[in-house]
């Protein structure tokens, strides 16, 4: 993974609450193997609206996309993430995300930055009268700034800290594979495996 | 200070304590796969070499992608055909089971999971698919994960996680009849929202939920993702242990005794205390259906499509105005009166045995109304080989629906059955999203019952409008 220290970019003012999975990308782009290519599938009902955001000349080059609350809903699927990647994203910005998401993005180096609803509000508004601002996120000292504008958001400490070293996680919890082997010697007798029937 | 039933399987579970920032390593005692959400993942431990760390841990199933028709055939989208093969070659090269199409074990991968006795109660279980929360209803902690941490969990069998906060929802008194799982959990997420349940583990207790059946209670957990929660559990009882008793891989002999007077332990302490705390009463609840495009978005089905004017809530509003467009609904009109031409039975919401013999019973002597399709979609090969040995699939069949082979079909449209653009079905599906069973589909959830009722009236119905 990249390290994340600051982004600055096109600000994308996506007026919707509960932006679920399933509209950042439908399931039909979930059959691919690949890992990389999803942009296409990246709001790809919505983008059939010539006046959607993303439609619009200013927002294409968009980067950094500011959300309504609980952006993220439903479906598990990583694909989600890698298709706001894929785009150009490296942040998303809203005041609520939903758990699994916010999880996806710190393991793939999308910046997960959660305003105040009040302080998502003012970026709209920012970034609806001039299209095409820029907005700087970022990560070391946890801050959205346009124009004169600056706030404050919140993101875990360790997801913080993982970003900011470009780390992977299971490197990281391979260091404690002798933690791993103990805790599996101890496990109770009659936990099942998926290779031997029980009687 | 006692601790909560979520707080004490998470207790058993961590290998190492994490400090300060640093969250818990948390072992994983079952992890289940299908063909969606693993591939990457796989290609993951080809590109470091390294190998899954305990296949005897791990399962697959092909379930997302699978037609329901014609399954001696190929798979006759070639990309769905791909994934599929993919996640064969993968298990293959991997060592990991797989219960592929036409398998007499296939099926939706939260059916099979509990009917295989995998899902015990006390243990941790992921899935690279949101609807884990399934598996709670035995008392597990059970949990949704993306790709990068399937791979984490292959390689490792440990996801590094921070506790989650409790909730209690407690389901006090007695469902009227006709009023069943899926409608506790439509209401519970209309009342706390989409997003009610972020960050929560929900642990549902009272005398409603404990009068429910394993079945029934799979139903109510399945949905806690839809209220944003990361799982959904209820306490293990007799209930949970007459359904695992000679269950393939539960145990048996001393064993099983072992296990059980461990299992009576998981249970929230008197003097816990959750984070949070909902209460509904069981007796006021009526058949549920929504109106919307996300599941908090829901009514009881006597009421009238809700007018966004009254809604005080700016971005409330908006989401609810977008909504009716999406949906085409005018605002007052009763959700009785709203046409379907597509009804959905199955998912690993409402594709259980006794779901199907729920509808079944609506169904029984009666005709699916002219103009519209019924689908019924058994979750594994197991419900459906149950449901023809006692004769469902003849109800079915003589009603004028379709009796389909097992997978997660309709529910997400990855497979042919989909709805077409302006179609609208009562599904007794899990999600209501804009373009979720098809492009420009239109979804209303409901429970087996509803769907059935539904079906034979042509309108959103109960059991009770049938004459």
């Amino acid at each position: 993974m990249e390290p994340f220290t600051t982004h600055t970019g096109v600000g994308v003012p996506l007026r919707r609450s509960n932006v679920d999975t399933d509209q950042i990308i439908p399931a039909v782009y979930l059959k691919r193997v690949s890992r990389t290519g999803f942009e296409d599938g990246l709001f790809s009902a919505w983008r059939q609206d010539d006046q959607f955001v993303l439609n619009l000349a200013p927002f294409r080059a968009g980067s950094v996309l500011v959300a309504g609350p609980d952006f993220g809903t439903g479906s598990s699927r990583e694909h989600a993430v890698w298709a706001l990647s894929d785009y150009g994203f490296r942040v998303v910005v809203s005041s609520r995300f939903a758990d699994i998401f916010r999880g996806n993005a710190g393991k793939q180096g999308l910046v997960a930055a959660e305003c105040a609803q009040s302080d998502v509000e003012l970026l709209w508004k920012l970034l609806e009268a001039e299209p095409g601002t820029e907005v700087t996120v970022d990560l070391r000292d946890k801050t959205v700034r346009a124009k004169d504008f600056t706030a404050p958001f919140q993101i875990d400490d360790y997801t913080r800290w993982r970003l900011l070293e470009g780390l992977d996680d299971i490197a990281l919890t391979l260091r404690h594979s002798a933690d791993i082997g103990s805790f599996e010697e101890a496990r109770e007798p009659w936990k099942p495996t998926t290779t031997t029937l029980s009687s | 200070m006692g601790k909560t039933l979520a707080e004490k399987v998470w207790d058993q579970h961590v290998v190492r304590r994490g400090s300060g920032a640093e969250p818990d390593l948390l072992y994983i005692d079952l992890h289940l796969i299908h063909e969606v959400t693993s591939p990457q993942a796989f290609d993951g431990l080809r590109l470091s070499g390294r190998p899954v760390r305990r296949p005897d841990l791990t399962i697959a199933t092909e379930d997302h992608n699978v037609p329901t028709v014609d399954i001696e055939l190929p798979i006759a989208d070639p990309v769905s055909r791909t994934q599929v093969e993919t996640l064969r070659k993968n298990c293959a090269e991997f060592g990991v089971r797989l219960h592929p199409m036409g398998d007499a074990e296939q099926g939706i991968v939260h059916v099979v999971g509990p009917q295989l006795g995998l899902t015990q109660p006390g243990t941790t279980v992921v899935c690279g698919d949101s609807h884990t929360s399934t598996h709670g209803a035995f008392g597990a902690l059970a949990f949704g994960i993306g790709t990068s941490e399937v791979e984490h969990v292959l390689a490792t069998q440990t996801l590094p996680l921070r506790p989650f906060k409790t909730m209690a929802i407690t389901v006090d008194g007695e469902l009227a009849p006709g009023v069943t799982a899926k409608d506790i959990i439509l209401a519970v997420i209309a009342k706390i929202g989409t997003g009610g349940g972020q960050g929560y583990v929900l642990e549902y207790r009272g005398a409603a939920i404990s009068a429910l059946s394993m079945e029934a209670r799979m139903t109510v957990c399945n949905m806690s993702i839809e209220a944003g929660a990361r799982a959904g559990m209820i306490a293990p009882d007799d209930t949970t242990f007459a359904y695992l008793e000679g269950r393939p891989h539960a145990p048996s002999g001393e064993l099983w005794d072992q296990a059980v007077k461990a299992w009576r332990e998981l249970r929230t302490d008197e003097d816990a205390s959750f984070d949070a705390q909902v209460h509904i009463d069981a007796s006021t609840l009526t058949p549920y259906v929504t109106w919307g495009t996300n599941p908090g978005q829901g009514l009881p089905l006597s009421e009238r499509v809700p007018d966004p004017e009254l809604i005080g809530d700016d971005n409330e509003r908006a989401t609810a105005e977008k909504a009716l467009a999406y949906m085409g609904l005018t605002p007052g009109t009763p959700l009785r009166d709203i046409h379907v031409d597509t009804v959905f039975l199955g998912s690993c919401t409402n594709g259980r045995i006794e779901d199907l013999r729920a509808a079944a019973a609506v169904l029984k002597g009666r005709k699916v109304a002219d103009g519209v399709r019924m689908l019924v979609v058994p979750g594994s090969m197991r419900v459906r080989a149950a449901a023809e040995s006692e004769g469902l699939h003849q109800v079915f069949l003589d009603a004028g629906a379709e009796w389909r082979q097992a997978g997660c079909s309709m529910c997400l449209g990855m497979n042919p059955d989909q709805l077409k653009p302006g179609e609208r079905s009562a599904s007794t599906s899990n999600r209501n999203f804009e373009g979720r069973q098809g492009k420009g589909g239109r979804t209303h959830l409901v429970s087996p019952l509803v769907a059935a009722a539904t079906a034979v009236r042509g309108t959103l119905s109960s059991p009770d409008d049938l004459a």
